[in-house]
């Protein structure tokens, strides 16, 4: 079972593969990838020295190349997919069906990763990927229970990759549209969600209130953890009383179900957060390299203090397996 | 321009939906989309319920499409898509790729809905191999984003569908939201969604309109409306114009206004409420919750 990590950056990158990420993905710094956030991901030049750094010690690096292209932006994709041939990546993360068909008039044999991004849920879309571009491995999305994961994994013609650790998704990734709905731009699009720059804090009276676009997504009382306005995290009114209609702000942290998951065939933990500090990198790695170590070679668990690590670093200090289990549905 | 009828988004009971169907068959619509789309657990009405009001459509000469789950993950829930997928009588509207697989393989043609996700003429192109006559455009994409892609749909012979009125489909969850928000778990929900017409609004403690909970599905708060706007959508390229139910009277009153304006040719459409609040800031490519005149 292989550890897949995230780099937002250079930095990140050397973090995880110190760490023993079994693979990192990353993103250009374009609309191609759905962490389009400024300041992060890869130019040309860090490209080449992260791909070596990365090959040097057996780690692999993967390529997210899953937003959505409109027509007007399409050369912008097309392009960013002809540099990840070129330029020593192991394989790409991909979502829409027009770039995958795009990669196979290019390459017969490139190893095409399914995004979460492109939902596929069930056996007969997983079927859909594998027959039409011959797609190597599929990371599902966030909505499944752990039967639901095992029962597709063991029926599945190609590798299952699942998230471990990181920010809940609580929609079916690709098939949300509630951030350009509210903002103009989406994760399909422009690779952004609640995008910084429509978010606004005001402060009055001790209250403080987080607004997206000029909505009011949250409002804190003095003392209260605030959390960045994610539109589906916010609390709302709903039918007269006030609550976190959609989700309330938590991470997802699949460790303690992680035998079940090797058991089910699942070849590689996602951890999510390119976004995130080479420290944060850093530290997810590390406990997760001892918990998947400890699944395969029965070395030792992580202790109580490693997991404490990772609570402290899960938004709102506190975590969920989510869909895996059925009553959180 | 042609009109359409989308699939009810909400859980009715039997009766409601055939008192609903029955008026539909004296309006002028041309193509109506039936069955359950957001959750397999709704059941008021089986296959053969559908096909029953399929039937009726057909005879007063609609053209009748079977619509198909959108977020499948149980395996009762593909079995039910291939049935949906082997009755000959109808075509299908594929929902997930699941659907677009199924038919492929039974060499059926399909339409593509609107969660499908299709933005590029690669995509456009390799769907149309796989047997799409017609697409139903992603919620989020607007008049410009169409205006490179339309030549290439003209080409292929795809038709083109865009959402004229009703809530849009924004998201999909595991979760479902009416059964959160009334303290019970999913799989003993108790069918609360059966009581609200068109879903249960979520505002911000300001008062704003932000979503509407409906199951599984996530909706606009608003109510999309480009009814006055359906002459430019036609100069566009646009072949149907999609309602999507609200309310059964509501929803035959817009039904009524929009075609009596195409069939005589009136740039506007005679329907007003102040019912709901309503918006289609996607089409002119800004935020979907503004709202253009």
């Amino acid at each position: 079972m292989e550890l897949v990590c995230p780099a937002g950056n250079y930095p990140s990158l050397v973090k995880a593969v110190d760490q023993g990420a079994d693979a990192v993905y990353i993103g250009f710094k374009n609309a191609t990838n759905a962490r389009h956030f400024s300041g992060l991901n890869f130019s040309e030049k860090h490209l080449h020295k992260g791909i070596e750094y990365a090959h040097q010690n057996n780690c692999k690096v993967y390529c997210a190349i899953n937003t959505y292209p409109r027509q007007d932006g399409w050369k912008t994709w097309t392009s960013s997919v002809d540099m990840a041939l070129d330029i020593g990546i192991d394989s790409l993360i991909v979502a829409d069906s027009g770039i995958m068909d795009y990669i196979r008039s290019r390459s017969d044999d490139f190893p095409i990763h399914l995004s979460v991004q492109a939902s596929a849920t069930n056996l007969e879309a997983l079927n859909f990927y594998h027959q039409n571009f011959g797609i190597k491995r599929a990371v599902l999305p966030r909505v499944l229970s752990l039967k639901q994961v095992t029962q597709l994994a063991q029926k599945s013609p190609v590798e299952i990759e699942v998230f471990g650790f990181g920010s809940l998704r609580i929609m079916a990734e690709g098939r949300c549209y509630l951030s350009s709905y509210l903002t103009g731009e989406s994760p399909n699009t422009q690779g952004v969600c609640s995008p910084s720059s429509h978010v606004r804090w005001e402060e009055n009276d001790g209250v403080l209130k987080s607004r997206l676009n000029n909505l009011l997504i949250d409002q804190f009382e003095e003392g209260e953890n605030a959390g960045y306005p994610t539109l589906c995290k916010g609390r709302f009114e709903v039918e007269g009383s006030i609550e976190y209609a959609l989700e309330e702000p938590t991470s997802l942290n699949t460790m303690d179900i992680l035998p079940e998951l090797h058991q089910a065939g699942v070849v590689a933990i996602k951890i999510e957060g390119r976004q995130r500090s080479p420290a944060y990198i850093e530290t997810v790695a590390n406990v997760w390299r001892k918990a998947i170590n400890a699944v395969l070679k029965d070395s030792e668990q992580p202790t109580e203090q490693d997991k404490q690590k990772l609570t402290a670093l899960s938004e709102g200090r506190q975590t969920t397996i989510g869909a895996y289990e059925r009553s959180w549905q | 321009m042609k009109t359409s009828l989308a699939a009810v988004p909400y859980f009715w009971t039997k009766q409601v939906y055939q008192d609903f169907y029955q008026q539909v068959t004296d309006t002028d619509i041309d193509t109506v989309y039936l069955g359950e789309t957001v959750c397999s657990k709704r059941r008021s009405m089986t296959l053969q319920d559908w096909m029953e009001i399929g039937n009726l459509l057909a005879n007063k000469g609609k053209q009748v499409v079977l619509s198909t789950m959108t977020l499948l993950e149980a395996e009762s829930e593909l079995n039910y898509l291939k049935k949906i997928v082997q009755q000959g009588d109808f075509l299908i509207e594929a929902n997930d790729m699941s659907a677009i697989q199924v038919s492929n393989q039974a060499s059926r043609p399909f339409v593509a809905g609107n969660a499908i996700n299709i933005y590029n003429n690669q995509s456009l192109n390799l769907f149309n191999k796989l047997g799409m006559t017609r697409w139903n455009i992603p919620v989020e994409l607007g008049q410009e984003d169409l205006k490179p892609v339309i030549p290439k749909a003209q080409e292929l012979g795809v038709e083109f569908e865009y959402q004229v009125y009703g809530r849009m489909p924004l998201a999909y969850s595991a979760r479902c939201f009416t059964a959160r928000h009334h303290d019970l778990p999913k799989d003993r929900c108790q069918f609360k969604c059966k009581d609200d017409v068109e879903g249960i609004a979520v505002t911000t403690r300001e008062g704003d309109s932000f979503a509407q909970i409906n199951g599984i599905q996530t909706q606009s708060g608003k109510v999309s409306n480009l009814l006055n706007h359906w002459q430019k959508l036609e100069a566009t390229g646009i072949d149907y114009a999609r309602i999507v139910p609200v309310a059964p009277e509501t929803t035959l009153e817009v039904i009524r206004a929009l075609t009596d304006a195409i069939n005589n040719n009136q740039a506007t459409v005679d329907f007003t409420d102040n019912t709901r609040e309503y918006c289609n800031g996607y089409w002119f490519q800004m935020a979907g919750l503004e709202m253009i005149a």
